[in-house]
This record gives C-alpha cells, sequence and structure tokens, in this order.
C-alpha cells in the first residue's frame, strides 16, 4: 500500500490535484460550504480553453530546450475573430466557420514551423514574431467586431449534463487521447526523444523535422479551436481574450509536471493545474483581496510551485 | 583586394547587420519626410529610444546567462510607478523602494539558480508581482516624475540630440563593462560554459545574483527615464516593453544562448525598433499594424543573419 | 613510498558513493614532486573520480588529503585546489566557446584584472602554446568557438600549464592526448617530461598504453575503485599492464579469426560513397557482410563521410549512394547517443519502434522482449533493462547503443569510433558480435582511431583532409601504411 502511495507521490502531476483540492477546501471552508458545487462546474467551464492550449503547449516544451509557442494568444484572438466575421451569428455557417477557425491555425503553425525551419530562427523568437504580425492581422481584420456567435455554438458551449460543462467532457476526452499519443505512440515516443536529444534522435531514426513540424502545427490548430470556443462561450471575439493564455498555458504545463527542461510531458497534471489556476483567482476573489493582491498572489504561487516543483535541468 | 574580402566575409557582415539595419530604416525615412532629418525631427522620432534601449541592455544581461526575463516590461512599469510617486513626494522612500526592486532581481537571479529554476515561467510568475504592486501603488494612471528627471529627459544638447548621446554613453558604459572587463568576461562565460566557470572556481551563484541585479538596475533606469518623458506614470505604462527588449537584443546580433551578446548592437536594436513607428506613420500605414510591423522587421533581420550563417557554414 | 611531506598531494583512504555504486572504495595515492604518475583502468575503475577529488570538483565521501604534507582542513573546493597550484584538464573541454583564447585563459587566473589584462593574458597563453605546441597556429584573439576541436584541446592544455601568481605544482591530465593527433600528441608528451625535468608533477590517465609505458614515471593500475597495482613504469610492460587491470590477454583470438579470409567483392555492393573533398571520383565502396574501416588522423572527414551515408539512406545523394536500411553507433555518446531521461529499455529499443507498433500503439511487451533479449546477447550489465541508462557505466551504456543498432533493421551499420574510452574487456566482447553479425551478412563500416581495431577490418579506407587516400585490403593493412597515408604531404 505505502508503494502504491509512493509510486503515486513520485508522479509530479499529483501535485497539481492536490493544489487544487487545498485551494478548494480553503474556499469552501471560508465561505462556509456554499456555493462548493457551484464552483467546481465554473472552474471545469473556464479550464476547459486552458486545457486545450495547454495541451498543445505541453507536446512543443516537451520538444526541448527552447522549444515554446508564444503565439498561442494572437491564435486565439485571429480564429475568434475570423469565424465570428464569417458566421455573422448564422448557425448554417457554423461549418464554415470551423473550417475557417482550423485553417487559421494551420497557417499560424506553419508559418511558425516555416520560421523555425527555413530560417533557423530559435521558436521563441520565430512564435513571438508571428505573433506581432498574427496579432496585427487579428485586429485589423476585426477592428470594431461586435457580432455574436451562432446559437447553435453558444449554446454547445455553456450546456451542461448535472452541473457538468459539456465541452469539459470533450476535454477530458480529448486530453486521454492525447496523453495516449504522447505514451503510446510513435510519434510521442518521438517528441520525447527529440526533447532529451535532437541530435541523437536524428542519428537514431528519428525523422526530427517532420515531429517539429507536427508539434508546431498542432498547437496552433489547438488554440484556434480554443479561440473559437471561447468565443462561442463568451457571446463574441475580442481582440484580448487570448491575452491570459499566454501565461496560462505555459503555467499549466510547468505546474502539471511536465518538464521545462524537454523530454517528459504530461497530459493528466494539465487538467490539475488548469483547475487549480481558476480555483486560485476564485479563493482570492472569495477572499475579497484587491485586484494588485491578486495578481501578487497568482504570480507569487506560480513561483512558489515552480520553486517546489523545481530542480529540473532547465534551459532558460 | 583584401578589403573586399574582409567586406564580403561573413563575420563582418554578420557585425555590422545591426547598424546597417538601423541605417537603412532611417534612409527610408529621410527619403519618406526628409523633414525628419532634422534635429527636431531626430529628437522627436528616438526620444522613447532612451528607455527601451536601458531595457534592451536589462534583457541582455539575463540572455547573457542564458536565461530569458518575461516580466521586465512590468517590472519597468513599476519603476516608472515607484518614480511618480515614492520617488517624487519622499526621495529617501522613493530610493529605499527602487533599491528594494533591485534586490529583488537579485534575489530571483538566486533563486533561479538555487533551484534550477526555468527562467521564463519564474520570470512569468513574476510579471504578475511587478504588475500587482504597481497597481497597488498607482490604481489609477497619475502621479508625477520628479523634476530633476524631467529636466534631464528634457535636455537639449548641442548638435547632436539627447536620445543619441544617451543612447552612445549607455553603449558605451556596458561595453566597457561587459565586453572589455576582466570580469565581465568571466559573466559571459557563464553563458558559454558554465561548468568552465565552475570548474575555475567562480561562484555562478553570484554571477547569477549580479547579472539579475544589473538586469534589475537598467530595469530602474528605465521606469526612470520613461517618466521623464511622459511626466506621469501607469501600471501598464510598460507592458510592451518584454516584447521589446527581447527584440531589441536579438535585432542587435545577440544569440539566444551560449552568451554572445552585444552591448553596442543591443541598443542599436532598440533604435531601430523605435524607428519602426515613425516608419509605419510615415508611410501611412495603420497603427493596427506597428506590431506586425516590428514582428516583419524581426523576421526579416533573421532571415538575413540565417542567410549569414548558411554561408559562413 | 617517500617521506611524509615530501609529496605534492596525499590521499588516505578516499571512498565515494554514488547511490548503491562505489565508484572509489578506500584509495590511497600519492604525488611527488617531479613526478609523472601514470593511472590506468577500465571505464567505472574510479579513474576519474578520483581525478575530480583532487581537482576539488567532488567532495570525497571519506578519507584524508594532504597537501604538501599538511592536512587539509574543512572543505576542499576547487578555489583551495588553485590556491594549492593544482590544475585539471577534464576529459570534456572546458572552454567558454563564446570567449576569445586571451578570456579563457582569464577565467582560470583571475589575478588578470585591471588595465591592460587582455594584453597580459593573451602573451601568457600564446606563450604557453608556442611552448608546447610549436606551430600551433591559434591566436590570442581567436573565439574558441571557431576553433577546431583539437586545437581547442591545445589552448586548454596549455591553459593548465600557465602560470600566473600562485606556483604550478601538479597538472592532472584526463585522456588529454584523445582529440589531438599524432604529431600534437607526441609535443604534448615531450613537454610533460621537460615540465616533469623541471620539477612540476604530473598525472596522466590514458587508454594508449603506450602513452602511460613511455612516459610516466610510475603506474597505478586501477580496478573497481581501488588501487591493484603500482609500480614503477619500468615494472610493466604492455601485456602485464593489461593484465594488471584485470583482462588477460586475447590478442591471440583475434589472430586466429584473422585467417577466415573472403574474397573482396562476391557479395554485391551496398554503400557506395565519394567524399564530398574526393577531387577524383575515388569512392568507399562496402558489400555485403564485409567490415569496413575508415582510418587516418581524428577528424579528417571520417565522421562526415559516415553522416554523409547515413543521410543518404533517407534521402537520396548525388555521391553517395546506399542500398539498405542504415543504423549508427555513435561514439560520443552523451552528444549522440543517449536519451538521458530513458530507461535502458526505451534507449535499446527507439531505433526498431516501428516493429513493435500494433493496432498504431507502441506494444510494451514487444519492447520488453528486445531489451531482455539483448540485455542476455551483449551482456548488459544492470539488474533491470527499466533502469535509467545513466545508472550505466560508460561501456555498458556503449553496449546499450550496440544493441540499438545490431537489434534494429539495418542492414548497414555505421560506427562512429565506437570504443572511445571504453574498456578493454567491453571491447572484445563488441568484436565478436560485430564479427558474428558480419558473417549473417550485415555490413559494417568502421571509423577508428586505434589502429588495433582496424585488424578486425575486411578493407581499410585511409582518410586525410576529407579525402580517400590510400585503400588497403587486410593483406597490405599495416600500421606503417596507414601513418605513412595518414601525414603523407600532397605534392
Amino acid at each position: 500500500m505505502t508503494a502504491i502511495a509512493k509510486s503515486i507521490f513520485k508522479q509530479r502531476w499529483i501535485w497539481s490535484y492536490l493544489g487544487m483540492i487545498a485551494v478548494w477546501l480553503a474556499t469552501v471552508t471560508f465561505t462556509g460550504g456554499k456555493g462548493g458545487a457551484e464552483i467546481i462546474t465554473a472552474a471545469l467551464s473556464f479550464a476547459t480553453f486552458t486545457v486545450i492550449v495547454g495541451i498543445g503547449q505541453m507536446f512543443v516544451i516537451t520538444t526541448g530546450p527552447g522549444n515554446v509557442d508564444l503565439s498561442i494568444p494572437a491564435t486565439i484572438a485571429l480564429s475568434g475573430a475570423v469565424a465570428m466575421k464569417l458566421m455573422g451569428g448564422d448557425n448554417s455557417m457554423l461549418l464554415i466557420g470551423i473550417a475557417a477557425s482550423l485553417a487559421c491555425g494551420l497557417a499560424v503553425g506553419l508559418f511558425n514551423y516555416m520560421l523555425i525551419r527555413i530560417l533557423r530562427i530559435p521558436p521563441i523568437i520565430a512564435t513571438l514574431s508571428s505573433s506581432f504580425l498574427v496579432l496585427s492581422t487579428a485586429i485589423s481584420y476585426g477592428r470594431g467586431l461586435k457580432v455574436k456567435p451562432p446559437q447553435l455554438l453558444a449554446d454547445f458551449t455553456t450546456m451542461q449534463i448535472m452541473h457538468v460543462p459539456v465541452l469539459a467532457i470533450f476535454v477530458v476526452a480529448l486530453a486521454a487521447f492525447m496523453a495516449v499519443v504522447l505514451n503510446r505512440t510513435i510519434y510521442g515516443r518521438s517528441v520525447s526523444a527529440i526533447g532529451q536529444n535532437m541530435r541523437a534522435a536524428a542519428l537514431a531514426g528519428i525523422n526530427v523535422e517532420r515531429i517539429r513540424f507536427r508539434t508546431y502545427v498542432m498547437s496552433a490548430v489547438l488554440a484556434s479551436i480554443c479561440g473559437f470556443l471561447l468565443a462561442g462561450f463568451s457571446g463574441g471575439a475580442s481582440l484580448n481574450m487570448g491575452e491570459e493564455y499566454l501565461l496560462a498555458s505555459i503555467a499549466v504545463v510547468v505546474i502539471g509536471g511536465t518538464s521545462v527542461a524537454g523530454g517528459q510531458g504530461n497530459v493528466a497534471g494539465i487538467w490539475g493545474a488548469a483547475i487549480f489556476m481558476f480555483l486560485l483567482v476564485t479563493m482570492l476573489n472569495t477572499f475579497g483581496t484587491s485586484a494588485g493582491i491578486r495578481l501578487i498572489m497568482t504570480g507569487l504561487i506560480i513561483v512558489a510551485i515552480i520553486t517546489i516543483a523545481g530542480g529540473d535541468k532547465p534551459q532558460r | 583586394m583584401s578589403l573586399i574580402n574582409r567586406v564580403v566575409n561573413p563575420k563582418f557582415l554578420r557585425s555590422a547587420l545591426p547598424a546597417a539595419s538601423f541605417v537603412i530604416l532611417l534612409t527610408a525615412i529621410f527619403y519618406l519626410q526628409p523633414r525628419a532629418m532634422s534635429y527636431f525631427g531626430l529628437n522627436l522620432m528616438l526620444q522613447y529610444a532612451v528607455p527601451i534601449a536601458l531595457a534592451t541592455i536589462a534583457q541582455m544581461f539575463i540572455l547573457t546567462v542564458n536565461d530569458l526575463d518575461l516580466s521586465i516590461g512590468p517590472f519597468v512599469g513599476l519603476t516608472a510607478s515607484i518614480g511618480a510617486t515614492l520617488l517624487a513626494d519622499d526621495p529617501a522612500l522613493g530610493v529605499l523602494a527602487l533599491v528594494a526592486c533591485i534586490a529583488a532581481y537579485g534575489a530571483l537571479g538566486a533563486l533561479v539558480h538555487w533551484r534550477n529554476l526555468p527562467s521564463i515561467v519564474v520570470t512569468l510568475g513574476m510579471s504578475f508581482v511587478w504588475l500587482g504592486i504597481a497597481v497597488l501603488i498607482l490604481p489609477t494612471p497619475g502621479g508625477t516624475a520628479p523634476a530633476w528627471i524631467k529636466a534631464l529627459m528634457g535636455l537639449k544638447t548641442p548638435w547632436v540630440p539627447f536620445p543619441i548621446i544617451a543612447a552612445a554613453v549607455i553603449a558605451v558604459v556596458v561595453h566597457i563593462v561587459l565586453m572589455r572587463s576582466s570580469y565581465g568576461a568571466t559573466l559571459r562565460g557563464a553563458g558559454g560554459n558554465p561548468r568552465a566557470i565552475e570548474r575555475a572556481g567562480w561562484s555562478l551563484l553570484k554571477i547569477k545574483i549580479v547579472m539579475y541585479s544589473a538586469a534589475g538596475f537598467f530595469g530602474v533606469l528605465a521606469g526612470l527615464s520613461l517618466i521623464g518623458l511622459t511626466s506621469a506614470a501607469d501600471a501598464h505604462i510598460a507592458d510592451r516593453y518584454t516584447l521589446y527588449s527581447i527584440a531589441g537584443v536579438i535585432l542587435g546580433g545577440g544569440e539566444f544562448v551560449g552568451g554572445r551578446v552585444s552591448p553596442a548592437g543591443a541598443v542599436i536594436g532598440a533604435l531601430t525598433l523605435t524607428l519602426t513607428g515613425s516608419f509605419l506613420i510615415f508611410l501611412k500605414i495603420s497603427p493596427d499594424w506597428q506590431i506586425g510591423a516590428q514582428g516583419a522587421i524581426l523576421i526579416i533581420v533573421l532571415a538575413l543573419r540565417a542567410l549569414i550563417k548558411r554561408r559562413e557554414a | 613510498m617517500s617521506e611524509k611531506g615530501e609529496h605534492i598531494v596525499a590521499l588516505t583512504g578516499a571512498a565515494k558513493a554514488y547511490g548503491a555504486v562505489r565508484a572509489l572504495a578506500g584509495v590511497d595515492i600519492a604525488v611527488a614532486p617531479g613526478e609523472c604518475l601514470g593511472l590506468v583502468g577500465h571505464n567505472g575503475a574510479g579513474k576519474s573520480t578520483l581525478m575530480n577529488i583532487l581537482a576539488g570538483t567532488i567532495s570525497s565521501d571519506s578519507g584524508a588529503m594532504e597537501i604538501h604534507g599538511a592536512a587539509v582542513a574543512g572543505r576542499y573546493s576547487v578555489a583551495a585546489a588553485n590556491q594549492n597550484g593544482i590544475r585539471c584538464v577534464f576529459q570534456e573541454l572546458s572552454l567558454c566557446p563564446n570567449l576569445t583564447v586571451a578570456e579563457n585563459a582569464q577565467i582560470v587566473h583571475p589575478s588578470l584584472k585591471g588595465i591592460g589584462w587582455r594584453k597580459r593574458a593573451e602573451a601568457l597563453i600564446v606563450g604557453k602554446l608556442d611552448e608546447i605546441f610549436p606551430g600551433h597556429g591559434v591566436g590570442g584573439d581567436d573565439a574558441v568557438g571557431d576553433l577546431s576541436i583539437g586545437k581547442r584541446q591545445m589552448v586548454e592544455i596549455a591553459r593548465a600549464f600557465t602560470v600566473t601568481d600562485r606556483p604550478l605544482h601538479l597538472v592532472i591530465l584526463d585522456e588529454p592526448t584523445s582529440s589531438l593527433d599524432a604529431v600534437t600528441a607526441g609535443q604534448l608528451l615531450r613537454h610533460i617530461r621537460e615540465a616533469v625535468a623541471g620539477g612540476l608533477s604530473c598525472i596522466l590517465i590514458s587508454h594508449v598504453l603506450g602513452e602511460i609505458l613511455d612516459y610516466a614515471d610510475r603506474i597505478v593500475v586501477m580496478k573497481d575503485g581501488k588501487v591493484v597495482a603500482e609500480k614503477p613504469a619500468t615494472g610493466f610492460n604492455r601485456s602485464s599492464l593489461v593484465a594488471a587491470m584485470g583482462n588477460v590477454v586475447q590478442e591471440a583470438r583475434i589472430e586466429a579469426r584473422l585467417k577466415a579470409e573472403k574474397k573482396r567483392g562476391e557479395t554485391p555492393v551496398v554503400v557506395s560513397a565519394i567524399p564530398q573533398k574526393q577531387p577524383d571520383g575515388r569512392a568507399l565502396v562496402a558489400h555485403k557482410g564485409e567490415i569496413i574501416g575508415l582510418a587516418g588522423l581524428a577528424s579528417h572527414g571520417q565522421t562526415a563521410t559516415l553522416l554523409e551515408i547515413y543521410r543518404a539512406a533517407s534521402k537520396r545523394q548525388v555521391r553517395t549512394q546506399v542500398d539498405g536500411p542504415v543504423a549508427l553507433v555513435a561514439g560520443d555518446r552523451q552528444s549522440d547517443g543517449i536519451f538521458h531521461i530513458w530507461s535502458i529499455a526505451r534507449n535499446v529499443g527507439i531505433r526498431s519502434l516501428r516493429s513493435m507498433v500494433r493496432y498504431g500503439l507502441i506494444d510494451p511487451s514487444a519492447e520488453r522482449r528486445m531489451a531482455d533479449e539483448w540485455r542476455d546477447r551483449i551482456k548488459i550489465k544492470t539488474p533491470d533493462m527499466d533502469d535509467n541508462i545513466l545508472s550505466l557505466s560508460g561501456g555498458n551504456q556503449q553496449k546499450a547503443l550496440f544493441a540499438r543498432a545490431l537489434g534494429s533493421d539495418a542492414a548497414i551499420v555505421l560506427m562512429d569510433d565506437p570504443m572511445r574510452g571504453v574498456d578493454v574487456g567491453t571491447k572484445l566482447e563488441v568484436y565478436d558480435l560485430i564479427r558474428a553479425e558480419a558473417e549473417r551478412g550485415r555490413t559494417f563500416l568502421w571509423y577508428t582511431t586505434e589502429m588495433d581495431e582496424l585488424n578486425n577490418c575486411d578493407h581499410t579506407y585511409v582518410f586525410r583532409s576529407g579525402r580517400i587516400v590510400a585503400d588497403l585490403s587486410r593483406d597490405e593493412l599495416t600500421e606503417e601504411k596507414v601513418l605513412q597515408s595518414s601525414f603523407e604531404e600532397t605534392a
């Protein structure tokens, strides 16, 4: 029994779930037990979006030191703006909206990879500079945009079954699928190998460039899906709706037990970390803290968690 | 003959690239708007170059030891907020607060080294902390910059506009400290081969603390120079500086890892970034595209660099 | 042994353990002034650990240390080692590639500061280079990253011999000749003798037994973390040294096998490669089932040719044709071979994942089977193939890399000087395996810097300056011929 407990605690992702439970308990204790269930429902709804982009970011980070996708917020903004404008609130345009959104993600992913591959730009700088371009495109395309999402999309993204958001169920399934991809497929194994030693991976017969290509495209496509759903969920696209996902996507990956040095990914932890992050803000709100304190606490807790989890060989 | 060889030499091209991109951009601006080619025009176009250059130098110190600071923007915002409130109202307390900020940066360097932490995550978290403190100090935009800072930043220097002189001074001072001094070589060595530096008996912990504190110091200077121009502050006043500073170092020929940096290049990179704004205005391009254009310039410069590198190989 | 106080440094009962692994199990060692001490032993014998303790980069778990006859009190550190004039040239380079040669000299000499430090540093390091490696062609202003690996090694060695404010007593050299060619290696070894004659002490660690026998005064043999033999160098010869390390000389076995001669060209050509810098159309040709040697001085285009062949297997190349799947056994394990987070099993299996896939997913039992099969076949010494790869000693890590290549579907195996720093026992085991695999129709292309290994090859190509300058059948192969072609100047 203790052996099992030990092996569970060896898993670094477990800490995100423990944190999640602790924060929830603190909040519920403070409110005297009121609203505990509602908080969980809300946390599931909001964490869903973080998880979607977090999975993409996790694969990118796992491909090794220096790999991180900073274009996620811009992609979310662009995808949301393009899809909402094209659909114009019309249910019958839903498929076209989805296609356009995915196309945005595909285009950004291709562009990112092209910068990394052809121009040999370090991924952080490549995704950073492409995010400038993507955001400018979104701004100029979506200027003065106030289009409501199609009713069908709005309903789907906010639908709940017994207080469990339907979208969350889908994304749990997505996470499970991605966990299998990471651990049991040649692609997942290759991502891990590249993340540990890119040169050795190439010499062990792995097509490094194909794997990196897929990973960056996947991250961008997941971001575009997130943008599409987020626009539906929040009643329309806004240009800054992706902003918070820069920190969030990286934070959930790290808190979720993925090694920032690359080579070791984890999907399960992303869910725990995403819910934890949401509950944290909720808790601080419940305590009635001011905006400044809330920001400071959020930051300090992220730093504290990485400090405790730390000990990895980081690149940056 | 040998001169031609030297000019076509990839190594020379590479080191000349930052200056060349600046000159090309400046020439393009002068071509579009000849009136910009004046003391007043340059002063106006480049006035924000000083805080951006200082923030870029701050980022460069962090990049030298293979880290990346994603919090320098909010940090500059915080120091600006302190400058426009505490420093103006109670100079002693203000100075104390700013020193505490630098010490906090040094402590961050110690933490990153001690726990072997990824700096992007730590600084990303810290960006919230800086922003939070700034919001507490200055909940709404306002405050007043101390008069002496305003006077300094508004200096009317003869012949050459103040921002250019200031940029040159920053470049020279940092160059001497980091590139020419013997301890500077050790500091850069910590980016090139940390283990070797450790084996030679140097303390990497101390080096990280020194580099992060230096970054904090230049962050403070960036914040103060910024309010010298704007007179008032806002917690969000410098949010974009994180991106500017990274772009500035890279445009200036700095490498991402391995301790290969150039202070002069970084300052030129910052000037180039500053000019893109004016360039777009003269081209009559919507401000929507301003950050897009900065991204594009970054990509073009990096593409050129990749091209040169390929020839080098 | 000489009297107390006459030693530069003396260790007694030094022990060090990493988890369950005992790297050092109580070692006594002392170095006298003006002595060159040769240190030999297999990989994992504890030489490197011992050296790191002397250099102050690792602290021992127990044991006492005396420097100049005085016990070391408190924590011994790199700074303390420097203070006492003890320097170390590590196997991995300890230079900063982003700094110049002169700046790298400053790193170990903090006293080089103030105005004009750069000039002084330059004079110091270039002067020492001139002294040890005349005609080195290194400038004090050159960025180390732009230098070839051999020149970097020269700078590193020269730096260890430089003296500023503190006297230098002991220089520890760990495989100093590994990246040097024969000429510079000779220059270095002669310099060591001169320095020793001048009163300096040296500890020389090398796998090249000839270097140790010819240049050391006294030889210490280590095995399993202990000193097993210690005698003046004249008391050893090659075979007694090998015997002391724990291996019975097995040269006879190789000799015997050499007699089974094959006719070249009876089997089809599987590799044909013209090196990039080859002016004529001369190609490296390998027939099915052959073992082809790539010889010559270090880094003269052998690795580049192997990588070219590796690339040609997946992407059509003009100068290189390859018929069949290819696998590569890396020589530089850390940078080209090992996946440090993974278990041994995963490290072995990575090249063969495609054959383990069922319904689109990797079958764990197939991976398990392959790991166990190869543990037995190549004798990887581990309790569990699920243990981390880094739990293995260097030689066993190398075996895992061999298992990766030999267990794959590759018909052609490229070997990039894979026996670098591997102990004799492991070598002989792997030689046997390679020969057996070649009998079964596998083709091997084997770049090696060790002359002995060429005896395993059916045919040898000698490289110089990126070109093939000689090809020798086994009958023609002699050490003399290889050396001659390696050094011969083009008219």
